[in-house]
This record gives C-alpha cells, structure tokens and sequence, in this order.
C-alpha cells in the first residue's frame, strides 16, 4: 500500500471519526463533494452525520467548533486555504486561544490549514501562518513535513485537549508518498533529525524539508555534512534537539517559507543565541521568503520562496566563515 | 422602505434607447463569452496558464447589465469571480484580461497577481481580493471618501457578490455600514445556486436573498439573471435610484453556474434536473433569439459581430503572449510605496 501526504490526512480523518464518536468535521465543500483538495473524500458517506458542509463563514466556523468543543465534541475545521484563516483570526486567538487560561476549561479543536506556496497560486491562496499563530498563547502549531507525520500529528492533534491550528503544506499532497504508515509517530513537541550530518546544522519545517534536503545532498558532492533538523511542531518548539545539533556541528541556518519578519526562524535563532551562544562557530543565518506578498507568476514565485539552490549558496556562505 | 420587487421586462420599457444599450450590452456578453472560451481552451491544453481559470459562463447578460449602466471615469465598479463581462461593460479592455491570466509584465498586475483578481484602482476599479465579501466595505470607503471630499455628486458604486459570500461577516458589516451612511452602494449578488460545490441550502435559509434588503433598511429588486432585457431594466432603475440618494440597492439575480467553479472542476455536484429548468438557459442565446425576434439585427449582421469579437480576442491573446514574463531579478521585492524614504535611502532620486 502506497498513499499520498493528502491520503495520509484523509486516512487520519477517518481514523479519528472511527474511534472516537465526539469528533466530527466542519468546512465548505467537504461534504459529498470530499473539500477542495479531497482530503475528505467519501468520508460523509461513512459518517453522514458527523461531516458537515459549511457556510462561507469562517468566524462562525471557528466559533462553532469552540462551542462545539466546549459540549464535549472534538471538532476538526478545514479551511479551504490557510489564508482564508484571516477571517476567523479573532475566534482563532481571542477565544480559542484564551480559553482555557480564563476558565479552566479546555478547547480542544483541531484547525486544518492548507497552507503554503504552490506555482500560479498568488497571494491569497498560498499563505504560511504559522508564525502568526504561534505568536498568540494558548494554540499549539503543527507542521508536518512527511506523510507519517501528517497521520500521526493529526491523529494527536485530535486527541490533544488543546485548540491546534495544523498546518499542511499543499506542495506535499501529490507529489510526497510512502509505502506504508508505521504503527505511532514521534510525540508532539520533539523534533526529528531529517538527515544527520557534523559540518552545519539546517533546522526548518514543513515543505523547506525537502528544499534543505536537497540542498544537503548537493553540498555533499563536496564533502559536506549538513544536519537537517525537521521541527515537525513549531510550538512548543524542540530546543533540547536544536541545540544537541549545533552542539554537533557549530552552524546554524534557519529556513522557512514564511515572509521574513519575525516569525520561526527568527525564534529558533533567538533561542540557539540565547541558551547556546557558546556553541555557534559562525553568526546563525537566516533564510525566509522575500519580504512581499506571494507572487502569482511562477517566474516570481520562485524567487521569492527559498529553494534547493539559494539554501546552499546560504549554506556555502555559513561554512567559509 | 417599499417591499422588495420582482422587476420584469416589458414592452413598453423597449425604447429607442433601450434597444441600443441591449446591443452594445450583447457585445459585451460576446466578447466575454468568447474570450472565456478562449481561456478554457487554453487551460485544457496545459502550459500556458499556471493557476486557475474562473468563468463567467452563464452570468454575462446580468453581470454586463450592471457594468453597462455606470460611467467609466465616474462611477465605480468592483466586478468580482464572474464579471469578465460586467467589466467590460464597464470598459476594462480585453488585453487585461489576457495579459493577467498569461502573466504578462506589461498588464496591471505586472506577473505579481493573477486571473481575475485584477483591477486598476484609480480608474474606478477596484482589484478584487479572494477573501469574499471585502470588496463591499472598500466600495463604501471609496464613495464615503467621495462624499468627505465633495466629489461624490451623482456618481454611484457597485460591487458584485455570489450566494455563498453573502454568508461573510464582512458582506453583512459592509452592507450595513453603507446603508448606515446612506451611501450610492448598488450590490449585485448573483445566485447561481452554487458555492464552489455547496447548494444554498446549505449557505442560508431565507426563502429569496433579497429579503435581507429588509433587514439591511435597504431597497432590493429580484430578476431573472438569464434575461437581458429584465437584468437591463432592474440596474437601469437601481443605478437611478442609487444616483438620486435613494441609499444602497440590492439585486439579486437567479441563475445558474454553467461552468465549473474553476476548469479544474467538473461541476457533477449540479443535479441532471436542475439543468434543466429555466435557471440554466443560456443568456446569451436567450439574448440573440430576442435579437431577432425583435428585428434588432438580422442574421448576417448577428455573425459580422460575432467575426469582429472573434478577431478581437484573437488579437488580445496574441499580444499579451508575445509579451515578456515577470523578471524576478528586475522586480524591486518593496511591498511599500515610501521605502526609498522609510529606509532611508538617499542615493536615488
Ligand atoms: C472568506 C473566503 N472563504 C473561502 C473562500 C474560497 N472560495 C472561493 S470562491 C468560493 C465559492 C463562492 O461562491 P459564491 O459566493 O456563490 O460565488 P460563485 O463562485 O458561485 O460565483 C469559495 C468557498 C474565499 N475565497 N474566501
Ligand atoms: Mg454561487
């Protein structure tokens, strides 16, 4: 059995709606006609009554899944895109968010954003939050790079009695496969080693793993060991596994899709500086995409996302200093 | 406020005028039609364009009679998914149309959007965001501003919606925000029975649309979407209104979606049935027949137009493909107009 990193999401759907009565799924289109990616395909037939076509409607969205929650049930909300997220920020982070803090009781939901680039999607089908989202107290924000991980994370993320925004990379659906789902994932919170590796270590997140990937694999070709550590949740965050990295190698690259305020990259860094400056043998670098909005041309587009090509001239600069 | 009304065309509305405006609105009903061919055909054939193709298949004589009614230079039109033909009633030219789908540098998104979300802002048209419902609120800033400055006079704006973007709070808080200021908003919502593949059933639960112009303390008018001449008549009479200050007017027109929602899609959600009724005729054979019924145009000159809209179609595709792509190493990467200055950049003018 082969399946898909979008398979994977829709298999851990099913599994969820299986074992636990409480769950049920809210968003547009994903009724009969299975979302606009499909990651709900024919799950409405096996549980009519616990997959629920909804409104235009975002903050209601959001805010029925929270009440939902607080009922008992265990939502999950697609998005049709993450960017569409936008119009439901307020029940995202002001009530979802600070609900359990005010009153001892939990909200757990689980957001699916579809997130990230893909050639001719443009500026609002192609956003990264999961720095916005971070941001905010109260969320947990997960980022899986790999189609284990898109099942195990969203199973755990389900189970989790917290709100949870996942983040799931649409340049993965199609193209990203693997042969079979192992029997349990990492925990929530602890980073993987993508590709070991002594001379630098690369820490990122979501589909920049296999941009970094490659681009270690390239400067292999050289004689360099580059360590790629997959954050695979970006809050909480896994600084024991960052830091035990650049420990190993003394050089640290962030890369992430994100625009370049703020955001992962610069949290990673600030937390390496802080607990393991005597650990760096080279300022840490950064890379992010540029500092403007999502192009629709896909000559645009690709200059303005990192890729294989400018991590490892980054890469290169990081190792001559 | 009167009680929302069902307009309907009849034949003492055909005045020399009248017949006039529906032959120039049918040409550009043509021309939206036979442009959005044009695109489907090229998105099948793969390559060309990269992203989605969104049409207006079905929609061109209700979106073109809006467009048609306002003054380019004037008024202000935010044409929405499916306006390639109220926009060009408005007097968008075809060439921003293909230059934005095939990603010209020289269009006036320049490569940086796409599709339909295009526009250009200082001549009355505002670009669309894909975030439904936020262009209501922008036009209402727009003729709001106008009003402040002293230059709204008799001008009016207009904005175009679907059914399932009425279900946003921004449609609603727009709405309700313009209606407060008692502001020249004419919002065009087209129920084509669908949200991408969601039915109304399950985006609202009022009987008609338009009663929510009641709750809004709004005027609203039903149509059928299909019919020329009575999507015509009902602008004709809600862009007056909305130019004498009579406050916001709402049009609901009733339709159906003869496409996908994108090319990608096949649209198999819509039942047999459904295509059946009335909702899917074809406006712009609707259009054509009452043409000749009339004795408008004969048959020779019903094809004439047709050849001149095809070579123009053909000239617009063939410009904006042999224009040069975005160069990602000439683009400046500023998302603000006054960098130079906030960076303090003082060695360029
Ligand atoms: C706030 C928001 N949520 C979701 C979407 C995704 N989306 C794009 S078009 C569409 C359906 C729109 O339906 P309708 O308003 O009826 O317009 P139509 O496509 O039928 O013309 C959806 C859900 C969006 N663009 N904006
Ligand atoms: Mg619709």
């Amino acid at each position: 059995m082969s399946l898909t990193y979008l398979e994977a999401i829709r298999e851990a759907q099913y599994e969820a709606l299986r074992r636990d009565p409480k769950v049920f799924l809210y968003g547009q289109d994903i009724g009969q006609f299975g979302g606009a990616f499909k990651a709900t395909k024919n799950l409405q037939r096996e549980f009519p009554d616990r997959v629920l076509d909804s409104p235009i409607s975002e903050d209601a969205m959001i805010g029925v899944a929270i009440g939902a929650a607080l009922e008992g049930a265990r939502p999950i909300v697609e998005m049709q895109f993450a960017d569409f997220s936008a119009c439901g920020f307020n029940q995202i982070i002001n009530q979802a968010a600070t609900h359990y803090w005010r009153t001892n009781v939990p909200c757990p939901i689980t957001i699916r954003l579809p997130s990230g680039g893909t050639p001719g999607s443009g500026p609002f089908h192609s956003q990264s939050m999961e720095g916005i989202y971070a941001h905010y107290p109260g969320l947990v924000i997960l980022t899986p790079a790999t189609v284990e991980d898109a099942y195990h994370m969203l199973l755990d993320a389900v189970s989790l009695d917290d709100p949870v925004i996942f983040c799931e990379h649409k340049f993965l659906y199609y193209h990203l496969k693997a042969d079979s789902l192992p029997e349990t994932g990492l925990p929530i919170g602890k980073a993987r080693i993508a590709r070991p590796g002594r001379h630098a270590t690369v820490v990122t997140y979501s589909a920049m793993v296999h941009e970094c990937v490659r681009a270690a694999d390239e400067l292999q070709r050289d004689g360099w060991q580059i360590e790629v550590v997959d954050l695979r949740s970006v809050k909480p965050i896994d600084t024991d596994t960052i830091l035990a990295s650049v420990a190993r190698t003394g050089r640290l690259l962030c890369v992430g899709e994100a625009f370049p305020w703020g955001g992962v990259t610069a949290e990673v860094i600030s937390k390496v500086v802080e607990d393991g400056f005597h650990l760096l043998d080279a300022p840490p670098q950064r890379l992010n995409s540029k500092d403007t909005p999502i192009p629709y041309h896909p000559n645009l587009w690709r200059a303005h996302r990192p890729t294989a090509a400018n991590i490892g001239a980054a890469l290169r600069g990081l190792l001559k200093f | 406020m009167a009680a929302p009304q069902t307009i309907t065309f009849t034949e003492q509305d055909a005045t020399d005028d009248f017949r006039q405006q529906y032959l120039v609105t049918y040409r550009h009903m043509l021309s939206a039609r036979l442009l959005e061919d044009r695109l489907a055909a090229l998105y099948r054939s793969g390559g060309k364009i990269v992203g989605g193709v969104y049409l207006g298949r079905g929609q061109e004589a209700y979106s073109a009679a809006l467009g048609v009614q306002l003054k380019k230079g004037k008024d202000i039109y935010a044409g929405l998914i499916r306006d390639q033909a109220g926009r060009m009633a408005f007097g968008e030219i075809m060439l921003d149309t293909t230059r934005t789908y095939l990603g010209s540098a020289l269009g006036p998104m320049r490569g940086r959007d796409g599709n339909i979300h295009r526009g250009r802002p200082k001549e009355g048209m505002p670009a669309m965001i894909s975030h439904l419902g936020t262009m209501v609120s922008v036009v209402t800033g727009m003729l709001l501003a106008r009003r402040l400055q002293g230059t709204l006079g008799d001008t009016v704006g207009a904005t175009c919606i679907g059914d399932g973007a009425t279900s946003t709070g921004s449609f609603h808080e727009g709405i309700n925000t313009a209606a407060v200021e008692k502001l020249p908003l004419v919002i065009s919502v087209a129920n084509n029975q669908f949200a991408y593949s969601t039915p109304t059933t399950r985006q609202y639960a009022c009987d008609d649309l338009v009663e929510r112009a009641v709750g809004y303390g709004i005027e609203g008018y039903s149509v059928d979407g299909t019919d020329l001449a009575a999507s015509l008549t009902v602008f004709r009479l809600a862009v007056k209104r909305a130019r004498e200050g009579q406050g916001p007017q709402m049009i609901v027109g009733t339709l159906l979606r003869l496409s996908g929602h994108g090319e990608h899609d096949d649209a198999s959600y819509i039942p047999p049935t459904m295509r059946k009724t009335a909702l899917a005729r074809d406006c712009v054979t609707v259009a054509e027949e009452f043409i000749q019924t009339q004795s408008w145009l004969s048959t020779a000159k019903l094809k004439e137009m047709r050849d001149e809209v095809r070579h123009e179609v053909d000239d617009a595709f063939s410009q904006a493909s042999h224009e040069p792509a975005p160069d990602p190493y000439k683009e400046p990467w500023r998302a603000l107009s006054s960098w130079k200055q906030l960076e303090g950049d003082t060695n360029e003018a």
